[in-house]
């Protein structure tokens, strides 16, 4: 069973301005799914009809087998939304917040206030439960989101742009505690401008551009689009000429580093092999972009001049 | 758990949250109205009250006192749901109640009983204040009561409904200046509409919160100037249409959803 499904799903703003048209997505249970777009592509909008935060135009939304239109309590059991903007009562309690949440869906008080000690401590914010969340840091704010998302355990959990805005080091915690609770069976749909976040989160992903869908696959199978890989080789002396590799185009950034260029059907050790024989003794290598970043890069352009559809 | 019972719980989660909200701030809800309602008791009741005698066959100060505790509640009732509805729309969290599985009629009823709830605090607590200036022999408890329910219920909803359409701070204070208050003062509460021309008291008639005063008067001192029982289901027929539009604005999102 699918956890999302969705079927052309259009929404027309009152001012006219299409945000989806005619979207098309599958998600399925107990996936870890990249919904990846430019601003303005359409993410939020659609995951504002999922959430029942915006009315659709048209289309059909099934979340675990129960329609949006006319199961819409049944969804919303199942799904748990981070969204991106903070959305909590900025003079509540940490821990109220939480515990309230809960209460909407049915938990009784003291089941609630287990529950939110449970997902609080987990993200490091137990010991905030009775400070007003106004006064929270941006990345408490953002651990603050999840724990209320998780509190009713839903069994789909979306995340609008998670981590925008924290640190490097609560990031990867992050990251950690949703790699552990999609292993534990949640589903994840996971938005993000950080794309090396989707691509070492995410199994399958959707990119989505001017409200259509522009590719919609697994990660492996996406990435295995790239045609050529761009390194930077850091040396450990210096260049005493340029160096010309045949079949593998080189630019020399400065004395010490290297940029290479390797298409798919080469391989590393040619060009280690062909660095050896040069002389030149390789310290460290990195990629030049973000494999996925060159690929999404690509897919919107692509889909902006009317080449993909 | 069953559907019911879930409801409930979602239910008494928004009431409590809503009382605690007013609670916590209890300097700026429940203090104001009693002080003013303190100083409408000493200058009209009982300075100038002395000097204008009876009023509906009692003194002027009984007279005045139905319509300002009345007049405490509907103030407060309204204001209590106008800005805490306003205010969940405005920081966004009123998203937490729209992702959820909470019917319509539980968040309206969440929030209305949050109005009524500081209404009939604020009310009694003016009643206790009023027993310093007068003797109270309340006429009719069971009727007092219903009417101090009621019209406190009928001005959360008409609370709600200002917030839902209001887009800023300023639209919240908009129909309690330029409506509210001109139909409380001019709803009988510190003089008799037989007092007026004939045409006036007929004018008088389309203002609903006559027959609200009025009726609440009855409970508290056996006189009104209007049919207690035509009072009583304008006051029902009122709350219905209220409520009615007010599920209508949720189910569409009007203000809420885009």
């Amino acid at each position: 069973m699918n956890a999302l499904s969705i079927r052309d799903l259009h929404k027309t703003y009152s001012s006219g301005f299409q945000a989806l048209k005619g979207v098309d997505l599958e998600v399925p249970q107990g996936d870890f799914f990249a919904l990846l777009g430019p601003n303005g592509a359409g993410k939020s909008t659609a995951i504002g009809i999922i959430c029942s935060l915006v009315n659709k135009s048209a289309g059909s939304v099934t979340v675990f087998g129960h329609d949006l239109d006319r199961e819409s309590e049944r969804v919303k059991e199942c799904i748990g939304l981070v969204p991106q903007e903070f959305n909590f009562n900025q003079w509540e309690p940490v821990g109220e917040i939480v515990v309230n949440q809960a209460g909407y869906y049915g938990i009784s008080r003291r089941e609630a206030w287990k529950r939110a000690e449970e997902s609080l401590r987990q993200l490091e914010l137990w010991d905030r439960r009775t400070l007003m969340s106004r006064n929270l840091s941006g990345g408490m704010k953002r651990r603050l989101m999840i724990a209320r998302a998780l509190v009713h355990r839903p069994r789909l959990l979306i995340l609008d742009e998670p981590t925008a805005g924290v640190d490097i080091e609560i990031r990867r915690s992050m990251w950690q505690f949703l790699t552990d609770i999609n292993r534990q069976g949640t589903t994840i749909i996971l938005t993000t401008h950080y794309l090396e976040e989707a691509e070492s989160l995410c199994r399958n992903i959707a990119i989505i551009n001017q409200g259509k869908i522009v590719e919609h696959s697994s990660m492996v199978r996406l990435l295995d689009q790239l045609h050529s890989e761009t390194f930077v080789l850091n040396l450990r002396t210096k260049l005493a000429r340029p160096l010309e590799f045949p079949g593998y185009p080189v630019k020399q950034l400065d004395d010490f580093t290297l940029q290479v260029e390797v298409s798919r059907d080469q391989s590393i050790n040619d060009l280690f092999q062909t660095l050896s024989g040069a002389g030149v003794e390789v310290l460290s290598m990195r990629n030049k972009q973000n494999r996925l970043e060159q690929l999404f890069i690509d897919l919107v352009n692509a889909s902006r001049n009317g080449g993909t559809e | 758990m069953n559907r019911y019972a879930r409801y409930r719980v979602a239910f008494q989660t928004i009431l409590t949250k809503e009382i605690l909200r007013f609670s916590r701030i209890w300097i700026q809800t429940i203090l104001p109205p009693v002080i003013t309602t303190t100083l409408y008791f000493i200058i009209f009741g009982n300075l100038i009250g002395q000097r204008i005698g009876d009023m509906g066959g009692v003194s002027y100060i009984d007279f005045i006192v139905p319509g300002l505790i009345l007049m405490a509640v509907i103030t407060n009732s309204y204001a209590n749901v106008v800005s805490s509805f306003f205010s969940s729309k405005y920081q966004r969290h009123v998203e937490e109640l729209l992702i959820s599985p909470v019917p319509n009629w539980v968040i309206l009823g969440g929030f209305v009983g949050g109005g009524v709830t500081r209404g009939v605090v604020v009310g009694i607590t003016v009643t206790a204040v009023s027993m310093l200036f007068t003797d109270l022999n309340i006429h009719n408890y069971g009727w007092t009561l219903m009417v101090f329910v009621l019209t406190s219920v009928l001005f959360a909803l008409a609370g709600f409904i200002n917030a839902i359409y209001a887009n800023s701070f300023d639209d919240i204070s908009v129909v309690p200046t330029f409506v509210l208050t001109p139909l409380t003062y001019l709803g009988g509460v510190f003089y008799s509409i037989q007092m007026l021309p004939t045409v006036w008291q007929q004018v008088s008639l389309a203002n609903p919160v006559l027959y609200m005063v009025n009726a609440f008067r009855y409970g508290l001192l056996g006189v009104s100037d209007i049919h207690i029982g035509v009072a009583l289901v304008i006051i029902l027929l009122f709350i219905a249409g209220l409520t009615g539009f007010s599920l209508s604005l949720l189910q569409r999102g009007v203000g809420i959803k885009s």
